[in-house]
């Protein structure tokens, strides 16, 4: 059997989703990001949404998001995204519209239009991408790092006394009346990939049903910034990032 | 909703919301701050969602509002914002991002006397922040100057037309003066918003979706290019745009030039004062002319530099320390003299005041 | 013909809403107006003014360091506007809490006191309407069927039925105001 036969349409098992671009990533390998970005492809393809759905990529890793999915993307300033997507859903509210964000966009320098969009309650879905790190700038301080966690502006570990404590901005989203589905997931095993998507398609599902805001986050690896290899990244998530950052549901409104 | 010009007593920032809605605008954002607070208040007690379906949103902060405005021309929206001088500062990020995105949108300043917070009285100190940038990066505004609370209800329907012809954010720069007085307005007939299809066809660009008949590839809105040789050219391509606004879009109004010995140049609520100076001065029998830019960017730098052959001096007037003078020296390039009147700080010229200016700096 | 009038007085004695009716009331006899208040954060207690221009032609500067007209309401505005008025003008006030009367001999001074009438006859609520009636009588500037009209068009409908006490205000206006010198 020659490469040819092999490769005829009825051999085929699997294939990379239509909406995946053949774009190469420029993420590093065993990063979290191109999971994500694979599973939003999929729901595109399966749920048909192509042409009805919008993204708005931050600024970060993900800021190239648009290299890769073959969706209308609009790239926000840093932390905005939020608020540009407040706009494109009141426009065209027949639109499925997501952010895409790290922590440091949400987080840090977008709080503020987290918060107020979630608590409008914006029929929007945000993806949220925690790794307690800054990737794209080299590895600085993110507001959802560990204590003593090392990065290069806090290279004796992070300090309570003088950074703060980690920000746990998703229970805080929780809390607010806008927020109709908060979750958090993780991609580093096949069963916790599996119930990532499931989590994104209903958030997803959730804009167009008119409940409110969904909150995805994704608590993630970045093995560059950690310094760690792909492998022993998703153990020090599992022992490190979850006891802080728990995964399971916060709210779900059904 | 009327359906037909209608004479309406009301304040220019009235004017701005009315004529908003009137030219199809999609959607307005914004924060409230003095002294431009009537043109949110106006739209949200028209409610223009119920008739038009024109969006109107309090947003969380001028970076929020300007931001949203980025999102909603990212859809090939007719969307604005409104603030005044401190929120405008605020926005001027988002500002920077609209302009190399290339995004249509119409930002309205009413000034108010700077720096810092200020006050609330009018001002003119924000030109420079207007016509050379404002925000990071080589970057221009298509910018108009209302001078009456008409030319409010006017200008508004000219930025969403100019801001779409070149996909270029258009900013009107008013003051506190224009912004809360109130005159006999002429309002236009409703214009239809457009639709998604009339959107589509006008802005192939658009973040609308993209269609599964994959007859265009997708549509991406930003200003981020890592590629220094590529990003140049993107420079380049902008220079050019706003090389050809230069040469197509510059509108001014003279009034007794055509015999004048000297000429003010004045815009916006201290053009209307020094009208008023002129018609003095010339019952004195000084040949005064005034020459109002309606348009600050594209400067009309080529009509300055005509009268500069003919004209024995020219007398900027401001409610600044001093920053159009700065255009019409460059245009006027030392052929006459070009002296400068101004008050600070929320402080209004009279027309007294710019007689005296005039005959002390050129009559003696 | 042009009129240049400033208004002023204390926030909340209808100051600004005067200028405002007078400017609606040249707009119904197809004048060019324009109505200019000294705007702030002054609501109550403050002091307000507003420049009301009136004229048959284009109107050039809506900022004016003298009038022809000025109405005081209380004593720091007549310290201010006293001296801009123009030779030969119009000065109007109402006397209530004034310490200190006009001087200039070159204007006409009126004294309208319409806060003691409004105070005495419970008309509190058109006490603007009382001094607006006073001036008109002595500078009949717009008609006062303009004025009801120009009311009709700036009151919100449930107001309606008031304008006919409006209309007996400017009447009585018109008895209460006298020249002084």
């Amino acid at each position: 059997m020659d490469i040819q036969e092999i490769k005829r349409p009825e051999n085929l098992i699997y294939q990379k989703p239509k909406s995946l671009l053949d774009t190469p990533m420029h993420y590093c390998p065993g990063c979290s990001h191109g999971v994500v970005h694979k599973l939003i492809a999929e729901l595109v393809d399966e749920m048909g949404i192509q042409e009805k759905i919008i993204g708005v990529a931050p600024v970060g890793c993900a800021v190239f998001a648009y290299n890769y999915v073959d969706i209308d993307w609009q790239q926000a300033a840093h932390g905005r995204a939020p608020a540009v997507a407040t706009a494109i859903k009141r426009l065209m509210p027949d639109r499925y519209v997501f952010t895409y964000q790290g922590d440091g966009d949400l987080a840090a320098i977008g709080t503020a239009e987290t918060i107020h969009a979630a608590n409008r309650g914006e029929n929007i879905t945000i993806i949220f991408i925690n790794n307690g790190i800054y990737g794209m700038t080299g590895g600085q301080m993110a507001p959802t790092t560990l204590k003593g966690m090392i990065t290069s502006t806090s290279p004796h570990g992070r300090q309570v006394d003088i950074n703060g404590y980690p920000l746990n901005i998703t229970p805080l989203l929780a809390l607010l009346d806008g927020t109709c589905y908060v979750t958090r997931q993780a991609v580093h095993t096949v069963a916790a990939v599996r119930k990532a998507k499931k989590a994104l398609q209903k958030g997803f599902e959730n804009s167009m049903l008119g409940k409110g805001t969904s909150v995805i986050e994704i608590v993630s690896t970045c093995n560059s910034g950690w310094k760690m290899t792909p492998d022993a990244s998703n153990k020090w998530m599992v022992e490190n990032m979850f006891p802080v950052y728990p995964l399971g549901d916060l709210k779900d409104n059904g | 909703m009327e359906n037909k010009e209608e004479i309406r007593l009301m304040k220019g920032n009235e004017a701005i919301a009315e004529a908003a809605i009137r030219c199809g605008c999609d959607g307005y954002f914004g924060y409230p701050i003095t002294p431009q607070s009537e043109i949110m208040e106006t739209l949200m007690d028209i409610e223009p969602w119920k008739t038009t379906g024109m969006v109107v949103m309090q947003a969380e902060s001028e970076v929020a509002a300007i931001n949203m405005v980025y999102g909603g021309a990212g859809c090939g929206k007719r969307v604005m914002t409104s603030s005044s001088s401190p929120g405008i500062s605020l926005k001027q990020e988002g500002i920077s991002y609209i302009a190399a995105a290339e995004l249509p949108c119409v930002i309205v300043n009413v000034m108010r006397g700077g720096p810092g917070l200020g006050t609330i009285q009018p001002s003119q100190a924000d030109y420079f922040q207007s016509v050379k940038g404002g925000g990071h990066g080589d970057y221009r505004l298509i910018c108009l100057a209302p001078a009456s609370v008409q030319e409010m209800a006017d200008l508004m329907g000219m930025a969403f037309d100019l801001a779409f012809k070149y996909r270029n954010p258009a900013l009107i720069i008013a003051d506190g003066v224009i912004g809360q007085m109130m005159e006999k307005v002429v309002l236009p007939p409703q214009k239809p918003r457009f639709t998604e299809e009339e959107i589509i066809k006008l802005c192939p660009w658009a973040t609308v979706g993209k269609p599964e008949t994959r007859n265009r590839n997708q549509n991406v809105i930003t200003s981020l290019c890592m590629d220094p040789v590529e990003m140049e050219k993107i420079n380049e391509h902008l220079q050019e745009k706003y090389r050809s606004i230069e040469e197509n879009e510059v509108r001014f109004e003279e009034t007794n030039c055509e015999d004048a010995d000297y000429v003010i140049v004045a815009f916006g609520s201290v053009a209307r004062i020094s009208h008023k100076a002129m018609e003095m001065a010339r019952k004195h029998g000084i040949k005064v002319g005034l020459l109002r830019p309606i348009t600050l960017f594209p400067f009309p730098k080529k009509e300055i530099e005509r009268l500069a052959k003919r004209v024995k001096g020219f007398l900027t007037v401001e409610m600044s320390a001093g920053q159009m003078v700065e255009d019409v020296r460059l245009a006027v390039n030392g052929k006459v003299p070009v002296e400068f009147y101004g008050r600070l700080g929320g402080m209004v010229p009279s027309p007294d005041e710019v007689v005296e200016a005039l005959t002390s700096k050129f009559v003696k | 013909m042009t009129e240049e009038i400033i208004i002023a007085g204390f926030g909340g004695q209808g100051v600004l809403s005067m200028g405002k009716i007078l400017a609606y009331s040249g707009l119904m006899q197809g004048q060019e107006v324009s109505w200019l208040p000294a705007y702030g954060p002054e609501q109550r207690g403050g002091t307000a003014n507003v420049t009301v221009i009136l004229s048959d032609e284009k109107i050039s500067s809506p900022v004016l360091r003298m009038y022809d007209t000025a109405i005081v309401l209380n004593q720091p505005s007549l310290d201010k506007f006293e001296s801009k008025v123009k030779p030969g003008g119009t000065l109007i006030f109402d006397s209530n809490g004034f310490t200190r009367f006009p001087q200039r001999k070159d204007i006409n001074i009126y004294q309208i006191d319409a806060t003691e009438y409004a105070a005495a006859n419970n008309a509190q609520k058109t006490m603007n309407m009382i001094i607006l009636g006073g001036m008109l009588k002595i500078r009949p500037i717009v008609k006062i069927e303009n004025v009801l009209k120009g009311l009709e068009k700036s009151l919100p409908e449930r107001h309606h039925h008031l304008i006919p006490l409006n209309e007996k205000a400017i009447k009585e206006g018109g008895e209460l105001i006298k020249k002084l010198n």
